[in-house]
């Protein structure tokens, strides 16, 4: 009975604070996301030629972001059925926009035009306890070009 | 020293080759971190303290990889690739390699 208290009242904290960080996450997002559109950043691996007065410096963003409790367990439920794994699917896609934010941020601090041959990376941290997948690390990087 | 991702840089010549250089570094969690990491694992969010951690062992994978570029005498490093493997439970290394040359 006890156990059933605690494990309710973990997944309503987790989906409570869980929906509320998530969406302001979001906000601030997709706020940043309209300030840095200044700085493309390409996945191209051929920097322009021509235009060789550029000064080129190595940029780099990462984020560790963990999913909430709720969202946890409704994806242990899902993989006995199989399908879209939606909770997942929000996690990765808020932890690599963020990585590649904190990268336009670093260029754009830099004074550089653009970012080139963005890499990311992606690996699934705490892995330790039971088979949850938990947290994952997003690392962003690429070259800024900084006109000189 | 010019450190980049891009296998060619603009407007300069590779004059000379040194191969590759590399440099990891393996991290252990830290107690009190993984306390706080536990609590946001309930409530989901950012775990800042993870950040830090992985952005200071990565940082010093490419000090590593920085100084044995110096100790050949190039001065760049092209090609630079990150590259995090989990060692044991718990721990975790990080790695950067990338090409020594000598830019004109």
């Amino acid at each position: 009975m006890i156990d059933l208290i605690i494990l309710i009242s973990l997944l309503a904290l987790g989906y409570g604070f869980g929906q509320y960080a998530e969406k302001k996450h979001y906000t601030s997002i997709r706020k940043r996301e309209l300030i840095l559109r200044s700085v493309p950043v390409v996945a191209s691996k051929i920097p322009p030629q021509g235009k060789p007065n550029y000064d080129s410096q190595l940029v780099s963003g990462s984020v560790v972001v963990s999913v909430d409790y709720f969202k946890r367990f409704v994806a242990g439920l899902k993989s006995l059925f199989g399908g879209r794994i939606t909770s997942y699917e929000t996690l990765l896609d808020r932890a690599r926009r963020e990585a590649i934010l904190r990268v336009k941020r670093e260029a754009k601090d830099m004074g550089a035009e653009m970012v080139f041959n963005i890499k990311l990376e992606t690996a699934s941290i705490h892995k330790g306890r039971g088979n949850g997948i938990g947290s994952v690390e997003v690392l962003a990087y690429g070259t800024a070009l900084i006109p000189n | 020293m010019i450190v980049s991702n891009l296998e060619i840089i603009p407007g300069k010549r590779i004059q000379q080759h040194f191969g590759l250089v590399q440099g990891s570094s393996v991290r252990a969690k830290h107690v009190g971190r993984d306390i706080m990491a536990g609590l946001k694992n309930i409530f989901g969010g950012e775990l800042r303290g993870y950040t830090e951690l992985l952005q200071e062992s990565r940082q010093e994978a490419y000090d590593r990889m920085l100084e044995q570029a110096k100790a050949v005498g190039a001065n760049a490093v092209l090609n630079v690739r990150f590259s995090t493997s989990s060692v044991a439970a718990g721990a975790a290394e990080l790695f950067a390699y990338g090409t020594a040359v000598i830019l004109e």
